[in-house]
């Protein structure tokens, strides 16, 4: 098992893979990747127990669900960084002919991508049918989420909340990425979604809030308590607090860089606060 | 002749499914009933899923269903199995090329009194768009019941498309379904009728008709829109060089359209179309609503004589 410091390098080299994949493009969405580096790491690299022998049917295994399919850049680094397919394929994100499509898809034969996600608020209906399957199948895994805040203001995630509680879906941990930021703006002034715990624990599901998302051992921290909470006849929620842009100082603390790429300069500024660990691809 | 409604059909089929593959999952939106449903619900209560009003999540709780071997049947109104959920459809069913098959009764006029809003005349045009997708509207019970059955063999996304009201039964109860091959319900010389759905008995009773004034007219049955069996519509057209296409659907994007865009490619042929030319339905019986449509036995009477002297 992987310790802290080790995770934290792998969280560092994930925020370069971010900034250089999107940077070679001039497109992609990095705010929202640098935000979630700390959670899709201990992910993968802690708490799921999968294979990266890659199987469609994920049978005896945990499956995470990206519903924000926009953060494809830390998705896809760390998928390669765990071994589900070769780090150099990170150089042909969006580009012709690629399978790592600027949203994920498994239409292009893409290991560890399960499902294709951009359209927005699908994600969390999607995992509940992975999720009953498995309870169908006695498969005793667990199914993992991760959504937008943003992404909540699609009508069908409230469908998805009140029929996974309804229905006891208990085998499910989905985390709500809260940097409190999307591309017009805050949400506040797009579109607030109100007192997100409140109705998350109307909606009848066990709710977790940790407010160092940013930080990978409160984010092992809060996934292990989510673990424990589960099979307990409720869908388990985790409201996970992030910094947009997180480790690059000039992208955090706005919603500008959700959706743009660093220009040369930029990019050197942005990789001089996140120096190689592990080996670029 | 004995009626029965295409639904029941359905109904039918998922009942043995359920008794035969123990992957089957069936979910409906809030219409058990109408899809017909209820003996697969009652044998069956663990692999079904009464979702509610909500049509959007069933149809992406059914792409995540196949994660793991299931073989989700959604069962709503055909407008609310395509055209409200077109985006998940898209992205979690064709896109993602997940083993759903989505399973819509009411479609089209026939629906009858209920009206507009769930007359929907655009869901082949919408299905067929879709890359992986495949297409299937079925002209009575007995096929309908051995599509349910055929569409559980075939991996990939379906689109299964049927009806509310009795009509005749007239195809064989021992039917083995083939996806993409078509049947000659009765060969002819002078033109081909080409038509899907409840227009197939309706295209068979025009053929009878014909012949009252000398027109050997062959009915081909396409009950699978996407892949169209383009070899037996070219056998027909070289035979009879003129073509008449019959659907309960908009012309737009239709059987007629798939049929046309085939033969001005590979060879341009007379063909007339019936369908619903760019407007919406309302409410009426179905036999009203049809002919005041232009969708009964007479119109495909009127454009078999038109299209042969076209030739």
């Amino acid at each position: 098992m992987k310790n802290i410091k080790e995770l934290e390098n792998i969280v560092q080299q994930v925020r370069r893979d971010i900034l250089r994949m999107v940077h070679a493009n001039n497109s992609g969405h990095p705010g929202g990747s640098l935000g979630c580096a700390e959670f899709l790491t201990a992910l993968y690299f802690r708490i799921m127990k999968h294979n990266t022998a890659f199987k469609m049917d994920g049978i005896g295994e945990d499956l995470f669900f990206l519903s924000n399919g926009h953060i494809s850049p830390v998705f896809y680094s760390v998928l390669s960084r765990i071994g589900y397919f070769d780090i150099k394929e990170l150089s042909s994100f969006r580009k012709i002919n690629s399978r790592l499509q600027g949203h994920p898809t498994p239409y292009e034969g893409l290991e560890g991508v399960r499902m294709a996600s951009g359209s927005l608020g699908q994600g969390l209906s999607v995992s509940i049918g992975a999720a009953i399957t498995k309870k169908l199948n006695n498969d005793p895994n667990i199914v993992y989420t991760l959504h937008g805040d943003g992404e909540l203001q699609e009508g069908q995630v409230w469908e998805a909340l009140m029929y996974a509680s309804a229905n006891k879906v208990d085998n499910l941990i989905v985390t709500i990425d809260y940097n409190k930021k999307q591309i017009d703006g805050s949400l506040e002034d797009v579109l607030t979604i109100g007192n997100l715990s409140k109705k998350l624990e109307a909606f009848d599901w066990i709710v977790l809030e940790e407010k160092n998302g940013n930080n990978i051992a409160s984010v092992i921290d809060i996934l292990e308590l989510a673990i424990s909470k589960t099979k307990k006849q409720k869908p388990v929620a985790i409201i996970l607090h992030t910094e947009m842009g997180n480790g690059v100082d000039f992208m955090m603390g706005t919603h500008k860089w959700h959706g743009s790429a660093p220009n040369d300069d930029q990019l050197e500024i942005a990789l001089s606060q996140n120096t190689e660990t592990l080996g670029d691809y | 002749m004995e009626h029965k409604d295409t639904r029941s059909g359905f109904g039918a089929g998922l009942t043995e499914l359920g008794r035969t593959n123990n992957n089957v999952v069936a979910l409906c939106a809030d219409l058990t009933g109408s899809l017909k449903m209820d003996e697969f619900k009652k044998e069956n209560p663990s692999r079904f899923l009464q979702i509610g009003i909500a049509e959007a999540n069933m149809m992406s709780i059914a792409a995540g269903l196949t994660i793991g071997g299931k073989i989700p049947f959604t069962g709503t109104f055909a407008n609310f199995s395509t055209g409200r959920v077109y985006d998940q459809i898209r992205q979690s069913i064709a896109y993602s090329n997940k083993n759903v098959k989505i399973c819509a009764s009411h479609a089209g006029l026939t629906l009858g009194e209920d009206g507009a809003t769930h007359q929907i005349l655009e869901d082949i045009g919408l299905m067929k768009m879709l890359p992986n997708m495949v297409v299937i509207n079925t002209c009575d019970y007995n096929q309908t019941k051995a599509a349910t059955i055929a569409i559980s063999n075939h991996v990939g996304p379906v689109y299964l498309r049927f009806g509310r009201p009795k009509v005749p039964n007239f195809t064989d109860n021992n039917q083995i379904f083939k996806i993409g091959e078509a049947i000659n319900m009765k060969e002819g010389t002078d033109v081909s009728i080409f038509a899907t759905g409840h227009l197939v008995w309706e295209s068979l009773v025009a053929a009878e008709e014909l012949t009252k004034f000398g027109i050997s007219a062959e009915v081909i049955n396409i009950h699978t829109i996407k892949p169209l069996d383009t070899k037996t519509i070219l056998d027909s057209i070289r035979k009879t060089k003129c073509a008449v296409t019959a659907e309960e659907h908009m012309l737009n994007g239709g059987l007629g359209d798939s049929i046309a865009q085939y033969l001005s490619t590979t060879l341009p042929t007379p063909i007339e179309m019936i369908g619903v030319n760019d407007t919406f339905g309302e409410s009426g019986t179905p036999r009203d609503l049809m002919i005041k449509y232009g969708l009964s036995s007479d119109n495909i009477i009127e454009s078999a004589r038109k299209v042969i002297s076209r030739k």
